[in-house]
């Protein structure tokens, strides 16, 4: 058992390191990642009062569109230089690669969240009236659920034509039961109305999160050998 | 076969017109809504179909990828078969937990029902029929998934006065359409040689999504309420007459429609085999 | 009422355009089998 976790650790930080060396990738997706909460900013500028009311869905698609272009990003290098025909060849088990990959591009998005979540903090003024602690399963298992399938269908776009396209127009129809209970949890604790819960949205996205990575480690070796 | 085809495609124009007679003239006139109510009678068989199709879809997916290898053939074999026996069991054993109009028997009719639609295909489709099968439904059950998207609207908007209201029904048969197009889209764009594995894959991941979906929104649902389009409760026996007929009418339909497309799919890459081949055997020519 | 009449003309129109696409593409592919037959 120890050989995959191995691979997967080795690849993780191989991943990681690159991406930290180059930095080119993560500073333009930072800036990125500014300039959607600014653009936001102007577009929808509410007060307080409702601003608690649509943060939850402003945040969560915010943060979808940068997992997006975070996702194109990191598998576009790995087919610039060939990578991916390297891992085809190699004996080693898939599933570590995949769930390298998805663990690296849950860190890369989760460092995004980090820098836009205050910005909207601050754009918005907001703060939960409802329990705060319960916003970070929700932002944890949200996240995982856009990264899981977004690794998973970036691998499968790899080889189709407009590739950049065929990631979002993939990712949203089978993301919205996810998507739909990251910003009903959200904005049901940040409204804090004591007759809701989001224990129920929250348990549905653990739900979503265990079938699509149970789903996407048992399919990734199928796809990733389609030929 | 080929003199099998017109006239089908006759006795199910027949069948349709008469359908529509019985709709529109036979079935009586709904209390409260009036004759606009009468959409329902092609509304509702155009997602029961669209949902049959895309099950068929789900069933030849599945087939394709576990066909590629012998061992997991064989595993998929038993699981199909265990399933299909529990869920015989599972209905009469949990009576209790079933919702109120759904009978053990028809809980066990359906998992047989799946189950055998899963051999027959196993056993008269070949690999690459199996993959056109999938292409074909998916394709005339989007199909048949716009009607259900145009007609929900033309019949919401004079009844409750808006197009949509985001009620279960109406918005998880949007997603599962958005889901499928999706789908086509992969089809269209992949390279040939992986479009068949990436596609069933897609299509698994796809049904996976499905019970998500409905459950997230009939939550969301229950936290905003809203008017429900299509009504729900207990059907007159003369409308639930009109309501099968039109059904019956409509799989016939699509039955031709599927068998249609499939043999051109069929001819069609059998075209494209041809071609290449002669491009490979072409005297003085290169071989790429 | 008309919406009564436009959903079922509307779902006619749809399935008739898709049966226009298919017979398209099937004699376009005719003629193709044709060209083939011949050399």
């Amino acid at each position: 058992m120890s050989a995959p976790t191995g691979i997967t650790r080795a690849t993780l930080t191989k991943d990681l390191r690159l991406e930290w060396r180059s930095k080119d990738a993560l500073n333009s997706m930072l800036f990125f990642a500014l300039l959607v909460v600014v653009v936001f900013s102007f577009s929808f500028d509410p007060n307080a009062e409702e601003s608690r009311v649509i943060a939850g869905g402003l945040v969560w698609v915010a943060f979808l569109f940068a997992a997006v272009v975070a996702l194109n990003q990191t598998w576009a290098r790995e087919l610039r230089n060939q990578v991916l025909d390297a891992y085809r060849v190699s004996p080693a088990p898939a599933n570590a690669l995949f769930l390298a990959k998805a663990i690296g591009n849950f860190l890369f998005v989760v460092v995004l969240e980090a820098v836009m979540t205050p910005l909207f903090i601050v754009f918005y003024k907001l703060h939960a009236l409802g329990p705060a602690w319960q916003l970070f399963p929700v932002a944890v298992l949200g996240t995982w659920a856009i990264v899981v399938n977004g690794t998973f269908f970036a691998a499968m776009s790899l080889r189709t034509r407009s590739r950049e396209i065929m990631l979002p127009l993939l990712l949203f129809p089978i993301t919205i039961p996810a998507l739909l209970s990251m910003v009903e949890a959200t904005t049901t604790i940040l409204v804090g109305d004591p007759s809701t819960s989001a224990k129920f949205w929250i348990v549905l996205l653990a739900t979503y999160d265990v079938v699509f990575t149970t789903g996407s480690l048992a399919l990734f070796e199928t796809v990733l050998h389609a030929e | 076969m080929k003199k099998a085809f017109p006239i089908l495609g006759l006795l199910t124009a027949v069948l349709l017109s008469y359908a529509l007679y019985e709709a529109l003239v036979v079935a009586p006139q709904e209390q409260t809504m009036g004759d606009v109510q009468r959409i329902f009678y092609y509304h509702v068989p155009s997602a029961w179909t669209a949902f049959l199709l895309f099950a068929i879809n789900f069933l030849a997916s599945v087939l394709y990828l576990v066909r590629r290898n012998p061992q997991t053939d064989r595993i998929a074999n038993w699981v199909v078969m265990a399933l299909a026996v529990l869920t015989c069991i599972g209905g009469y054993v949990f009576r209790s937990a079933l919702p109120k109009d759904v009978y053990p028997s028809s809980v066990a009719t359906t998992g047989i029902a799946i189950a055998g639609l899963y051999f027959l295909i196993r056993k008269y489709f070949s690999e690459q029929g199996t993959d056109i099968l999938a292409l074909t439904t998916a394709e005339v059950g989007v199909v048949f998934c716009t009607v259900v998207l145009v007609t929900g609207p033309l019949w919401a908007r004079p009844v409750w006065g808006i197009w949509w209201t985001w009620d279960l029904r109406l918005t998880s048969t949007l997603v599962l359409w958005l889901i499928y197009v999706s789908y086509l889209v992969l089809r269209r764009f992949s390279s040939s040689g992986e479009t068949p594995v990436l596609a069933a894959a897609l299509a698994v991941f796809g049904a996976l999504d499905v019970p998500l979906v409905y459950f997230s929104i009939w939550f969301f649902r229950t936290q905003h309420p809203q008017p429900v389009i299509g009504g729900g409760g207990s059907i007159d026996p003369r409308m639930l007459h009109v309501l099968l007929i039109n059904w019956l009418a409509f799989l016939c339909f699509a039955f031709l429609v599927c068998w249609s497309r499939y043999r051109l799919e069929r001819i069609q890459r059998d075209v494209e085999e041809t071609q290449a081949l002669e491009a490979l055997l072409e005297p003085g020519g290169q071989v790429r | 009422m008309s919406y009564l009449y436009a959903a079922y003309a509307a779902t006619w129109l749809i399935h008739v355009t898709y049966l226009i696409t298919v017979f398209r593409r099937y004699s376009r592919l005719k003629k193709e089998v044709e060209q083939l037959a011949k050399k």
